[in-house]
C-alpha cells in the first residue's frame, strides 16, 4: 500500500496565542478490513492504517489506535490550544510496516 | 536448564510479547464486552457524560460520519457490536489536545447501536450509545 499514498491537513497557518484550532487530516488508503472475501472465497488479507498520531513539538495532541472500521481514506479531525508558534507532526502507521508523514507550521502572533 | 523445543517457542512468545509485539495483529476478535472492560480497566460506566453526534439514518455503512466529545477526557472508545471487528477506534489525548473531540468517519455493517465511551483522568468511565439505522450495510466493515 505504500505506493501513491497522499495525506492531506488543514489547519490555520496564523491563530492568536492560547486560541483554540480544528486540525483535520485526511489519508489515502483502502483500509482493507480482513473481512472482505475473493470470488474464489479466500479471504482478502487485512491491510490498514492501524495508528495515527498528532504531536506539537514533541507533545502530543492525540494518539489513535485504528481498527477496521474506520473508513478508506480514514478522516481525523480533533482540537488543539496554540501557545507559542511551531510545527505539528502528523504519523500514520501501516499494517504493511511503512510510516506516513507529514507537518504543518503555524504561526502564533 | 536444557533448551528444548518447548521452552525455546514460550521464550519465544515472551521475548514477542516483551517487545510490545503490536496487539493490534491479534485484536481484531475481541468482543464489544472485552474491547470495553479493557477501556474502563475496572471501573463501574456511567451512562452520559459524552456527546455522540450522528445521523440516526446512514444511507451508506461504508462511510457513517461519527463525532465523539467529551471536555477533560484522558481517552475516547468507538464500539460498533454488531459489526464483525467491534471496537473502531481509541483516541488517547495527550497535553496539547483541549475540548477532547474527535470526528470521523466510519463503516457500519448494519443496523446497531453504536457506543461512544469517555474515559476520565480520575479513572471514572462514561458511555452513550446511538441507535443508527443503515441502509446499505458497510459489509465486510
Amino acid at each position: 500500500m505504500a505506493a501513491g499514498v497522499k495525506s492531506r491537513v488543514k489547519l490555520p497557518q496564523v491563530a492568536a496565542a492560547g486560541e483554540v484550532i480544528t486540525i483535520k487530516t485526511l489519508i489515502t488508503h483502502r483500509m482493507e478490513s480482513g473481512q472482505r472475501r475473493h470470488e474464489a472465497g479466500a479471504v482478502i488479507p487485512r491491510s490498514i492504517i492501524h495508528r495515527f498520531v498528532c504531536a506539537f513539538e514533541g507533545e502530543t495532541v492525540v494518539d489513535i489506535e485504528v481498527h477496521p472500521g474506520v473508513s478508506t481514506n480514514p478522516f481525523f479531525e480533533f482540537r488543539a490550544r496554540v501557545i507559542e508558534s511551531g510545527v505539528f507532526r502528523f504519523t500514520w502507521y501501516d499494517d504493511d510496516g511503512a510510516v506516513y508523514t507529514d507537518s504543518k507550521a503555524i504561526t502564533v502572533t | 536448564m536444557a533448551i528444548t523445543r518447548r521452552r525455546m517457542l514460550v521464550s519465544g512468545s515472551a521475548t514477542l510479547l516483551a517487545l510490545g509485539f503490536p496487539g493490534h495483529l491479534w485484536a481484531d476478535d475481541i468482543t464489544a464486552a472485552q474491547a470495553i472492560a479493557a477501556f474502563a480497566n475496572g471501573a463501574e460506566i456511567t451512562p452520559g457524560g459524552v456527546i455522540l453526534t450522528m445521523e440516526p439514518v446512514a444511507e451508506d455503512g461504508f462511510r457513517v460520519p461519527i463525532r465523539v466529545a467529551a471536555e477533560g477526557a484522558e481517552a475516547l472508545l468507538i464500539v460498533a457490536p454488531e459489526n464483525p471487528v467491534k471496537p473502531i477506534a481509541l483516541a488517547r489525548f495527550g497535553p496539547r489536545a483541549v475540548e477532547q473531540q474527535l470526528a470521523t468517519r466510519i463503516r457500519l455493517a448494519r443496523t446497531q447501536e453504536v457506543l461512544a465511551l469517555a474515559r476520565m483522568p480520575d479513572g471514572t468511565v462514561r458511555q452513550v450509545a446511538q441507535a443508527v439505522d443503515v441502509v446499505v450495510g458497510g459489509c465486510g466493515a
